[in-house]
């Protein structure tokens, strides 16, 4: 073996001083500990190398089989949208000092992250208005089925209730998780597209650990959290609510709503859409909950001469102790979207993240206007923030093999998940300009006309 | 240089901004009369006000601040810190890409789902496997996943086996995983040469046996020799066997745990597989399976319908969904990227190049160290610094001198066996300059903590800040930033 691969750089007089020293002829015989009746026999069977400009022009290929946003409008949302990135949030990641770091375990050489990520933590604690906030998590779904196991391990009650409002990728992931421990997980029904209060009252009971909601919920509509705070907290249950970040700018926030954990996705802030990964969870809790939190944490500290430095910290609570008492196996976070999130959240800033929610709710609302003077019903009955439902003549899969012939990929099918068929779900961002939006009506028109 | 110790925070200032957002060009909506008053957000959130340049400045000090693969020499034991290849990160920037939408039409997403596709069938050919879900986001999940299925599959044929065996030189994400898929864990010991102990192992193992999860090379960085016996003591008592893929580093090309026995395998991309660590994420950990277990891989199923490629979810035993979507995207385009880049050849000469240096830097500093293990090691292997710490001065004391001439230290005090251990991985990315660059540093160091234990005692001496109260952090917590603490600090000290 020569260097012949640019990531290798042994030549083969470093090899020959390597074995020599080693008092070894070959390599091989550094393998034969491997017994020889399980070596691989022959190469792996996979494609051969590819140099790098062709594999270049190969995945550039690969790339356009795709049709992407910046080439068709689109109006998909249902958990990830395509939303504004600042320039700099790419240029900023792409310091290798942070990307090509492992997790800060040597606080010395990793205060950049560890700053960053203490920054995140106060920014993710100041939209949901909660008082403590983890480094992140995998994604929105499952930090929701994380914050129900912690309901679980702390009230000691094995029941939660979760809102059939709630996305159903979350709830689909709950119940995988659930048959862990062996929780149950039931779903309250809705009324129209929100969660019905009554049915929410009929179901809790002193098993009950938690009620979660989603805020706006995934039709796009926004739960009055208040009145569920309400049912949960007169029967002692924790009240968890899953929150658009975005949409935080604008709506009160969670932690003075009521709620005990607040969890989601960063992803409408900073994180491109990227086919649903890697996305980024955040989880914030009440104080009470500080040291049950799942995951990495950052603590602000000092070293002996008194500067203010960052750690990990709270680590109790985590596999390394107790490894077989957890409650959860988290170990890893996603700070490099983590840190992507800060990012935009700081070239947005203050003014900037309510402008943008303002351009959410103001192109949706006018799509949803729109469309209504054309003669489209729209489903939703409470108010909604950038998604609705708009109920459609003819099957969604039709209609949105239509709209991409013209060029614009539609919105999200209910009929899969709800049985609701013929019900298209809508997102309108701030990427989505009149023209577009307009055009959208006009195609949508002579589709169900035609 | 101009020392900078600010918080996005402190450099903020009513009125800047970093951005810049189009007016709107539709009619304007006052919220209020949208929303009732108490759904309406009263206090704004407070983000920073900074200008675009404020912020890179922040960010670039920031990042000046940590140490990465890209900066030097990282050998943090089983967590494979090899080069982040450039290629890989302007793969998974191609809008076509990173501007896609999970629930685009599959006709407008095909390519995407052709890598998808190709990685699953890579991945398990690599780890002669017969499938491969992608959908794990990290190792730990996908050892839940794996563990999961292995539920299912005794459920299936009517058993609830409660127990999972773990060596006791298995990561802490093990037990941990096992706990959270409802499993209790049983600690197999290790025998004296740090490998499984097989007549322990019998002991255990029984009818209420769901699993024995093994890393091979094990923590140690030892090949288990008796693999085949040990598949088959579980297999014989109706166990599944688990291998964890963190050190596959070691084994690409030469064997796979398939050949071994095991039945589920997870890998961690961002180790083997060149994927950036990123301060902590995101990762990928796919898990591979036999064909027993294929009807339970989590849903949906990238799969080939003919010549085009299909998302499948209708699989009736699968164990369910366990990630949004379909997997951490773009970090697995980045490993199709590097597999595509070292093909067949390529990927044993890392394991090839991977072992040497370990064992190279090993026989390096074996004469100045404990060296409990003391043979032919795979990618990794660890030292005692129990010599040291009858001098006086501790592993964690060394890993600290370590930073004073720009080395990210070993993994420390694990795997838990290991009286003061070193756990040191180089990888196969590392030129042999580096490595006895490296191990004269080390050997420095020892001499140290005979001659000047001072000097290793006392250490960082070079870096921003100095040793960290952590005791401090976790008694008194601070956990974000709050204007009103900053400035009642302020009145309590002048």
């Amino acid at each position: 073996m020569t260097s012949t691969y640019r990531y290798l750089p042994d030549t083969k007089q470093d090899q020959e001083e390597m074995l020599e020293f080693l008092q070894v002829s070959s390599i091989d015989e550094l393998f034969e500990d491997i017994p020889a009746d399980i070596r691989l026999q022959g190469e792996l069977n996979i494609p051969q190398a590819v140099p790098e400009p062709l594999l270049m022009k190969k995945m550039n290929q690969l790339a356009t089989k795709n049709i992407n946003a910046n080439q068709y409008p689109t109006f998909l949302g249902a958990g990830t949208y395509d939303h504004y990135i600042p320039s700099v949030v790419n240029h900023m990641i792409s310091r290798s000092e942070f990307y090509t770091a492992y997790t800060p375990y040597q606080p010395e050489i990793s205060q950049g992250e560890l700053q960053a990520i203490f920054e995140f933590q106060t920014m993710v604690c100041e939209l949901t208005g909660m008082d403590v906030a983890n480094s992140s998590m995998y994604d929105g779904f499952t930090s929701l089925a994380e914050a129900a196991s912690l309901a679980v391990a702390s009230t000691r009650r094995s029941k939660i209730l979760v809102s059939k409002a709630v996305h159903p990728e979350s709830r689909a992931i709950l119940r995988t998780v659930a048959d862990g421990p062996g929780y149950t997980v039931e779903e309250i029904q809705l009324t129209d597209e929100i969660t019905d209060l009554g049915k929410l009252k009929e179901q809790i009971d002193k098993d009950t650990a938690a009620v979660i909601v989603q805020y706006p919920n995934f039709f796009g509509s926004i739960e009055d959290l208040t009145e569920i705070k309400k049912i949960a907290e007169e029967n002692k249950a924790l009240f968890i609510v899953s929150a658009n970040p975005l949409a935080l700018a604008l709506l009160q926030a969670p932690g003075k709503l009521g709620a005990d954990i607040v969890i989601g996705d960063m992803q409408p802030l900073g994180i491109p859409m990227s086919f649903g990964g890697p996305h980024c969870g955040y989880f914030a809790v009440s104080k009470k909950f500080m040291r049950k939190i799942p995951g990495r944490i950052v603590g602000q500290t000092e070293d002996e001469k008194g500067q203010r430095g960052f750690v990990l910290t709270l680590q109790a609570r985590e596999q390394h102790i107790r490894r077989d008492k957890a409650s959860s196996n988290i170990c890893s976070n996603q700070a490099l979207n983590a840190l992507a999130s800060s990012i935009c959240m700081t070239s947005l800033g203050k003014q900037g993240i309510r402008q943008m929610a303002q351009l959410n709710l103001e192109k949706s609302d006018y799509m949803a206007k729109t469309l209504k003077q054309k003669g489209f019903v729209i489903l939703n009955q409470s108010p909604f923030f950038n998604e609705f439902v708009v109920e459609l003549p003819r099957p969604v899969k039709e209609v949105n093999a239509k709209l991409l012939e013209a060029g614009i990929i539609g919105g999200f099918d209910l009929e899969s998940d709800y049985g609701h068929e013929n019900q298209m779900l809508l997102a309108v961002t701030e990427q989505r300009t009149k023209e577009e939006i307009d055009q959208f009506v006009e195609v949508l028109e002579a589709i169900v006309n035609g | 240089m101009v020392e900078y110790n600010d918080l996005i925070f402190e450099i903020s200032r009513p009125g800047r901004i970093g951005s810049s957002l189009p007016e709107s060009d539709v009619d304007s909506v006052d919220i209020t009369n949208k929303l009732p008053k108490h759904l309406i957000r009263d206090v704004p959130a407070e983000l920073p006000e900074v200008s675009e340049l404020q912020l890179v400045r922040h960010y670039t000090a920031l990042s000046n601040k940590n140490h990465g693969i890209d900066n030097g020499f990282y050998p943090l034991g089983s967590c494979t810190m090899k080069y982040n290849p450039k290629i890989n990160e302007d793969v998974a920037r191609l809008e076509g890409f990173s501007r896609i939408h999970p629930y685009q039409p599959v006709e407008t997403v095909q390519g995407a789902l052709e890598v998808l596709y190709e990685l699953q069938e890579e991945l398990a050919v690599i780890t002669g496997m017969d499938a491969v879900t992608l959908q794990p986001s990290a190792g730990a999940q996908g050892e839940w996943t794996g563990l999961m299925m292995v539920k299912a599959y005794h459920a299936q044929k009517g058993e609830t086996r409660k127990q999972v065996l773990v060596p006791d030189s298995a990561h802490g994400t093990n037990p941990a995983s096992a706990t959270v898929a409802g499993f209790e864990t049983i600690t197999i010991p290790s025998n004296e040469n740090g490998l499984v102990n097989l007549e322990e192992l019998k002991k255990h193992v029984g009818p209420d046996t769901a699993a024995l999860m093994l890393t091979n090379p094990n923590t140690l960085g030892l090949f288990e020799k008796e693999i085949v016996e040990i598949a088959q003591v579980v297999h014989e008592a109706g166990g599944l066997l688990y291998y964890d893929g963190a050190n596959a580093n070691a084994i690409l090309g030469k064997t796979t745990p398939g050949q071994m026995g095991f039945d589920i395998v997870h890998l961690n991309l961002h180790k083997t597989f060149t994927t950036p660590h990123g301060g902590g994420g995101p990762g990928a950990g796919p898990v591979g399976v036999k064909e027993k277990l294929i009807p339970y891989l989590p849903v949906p199923r990238v799969e080939k319908d003919g010549e085009k490629y299909v998302l499948n979810a209708n699989h009736p035993l699968s164990i369910g969904r366990v990630k949004g979507y379909y997997g951490n995207f773009g970090i697995l385009l980045r490993a199709y990227t590097y597999i595509r880049t070292m093909g067949p050849e390529g990927l044993r000469q890392v394991s090839e190049s991977a072992v040497l240096h370990a064992n190279y830097l090993r026989k390096r500093l074996e004469p100045y160290f404990e060296a409990p293990y003391s043979q032919v090691c795979k990618h990794e292997f660890v030292l005692s610094g129990s010599r040291q710490k009858k001098l006086g001065v501790r592993t964690l004391d060394m890993a600290k001198r370590l930073l004073d001439f720009g080395y990210h230290p070993p993994t420390i005090y694990f795997p838990l066996n290991v009286e003061e251990c070193l756990m040191i991985e180089p990888t196969e990315t590392e030129s042999k300059e580096t490595l006895d660059a490296f191990a004269d540093v080390m050997i420095q160091i020892a001499k140290e903590v005979e001659d000047n234990p001072g000097v290793v005692l006392e250490a960082p001496h070079t870096t921003v800040i100095g040793r960290l109260d952590e005791v401090q952090a976790a008694r008194q917590p601070i956990l974000r930033y709050e204007k009103a603490v900053e400035v009642e600090k302020e009145t309590v000290k002048s």
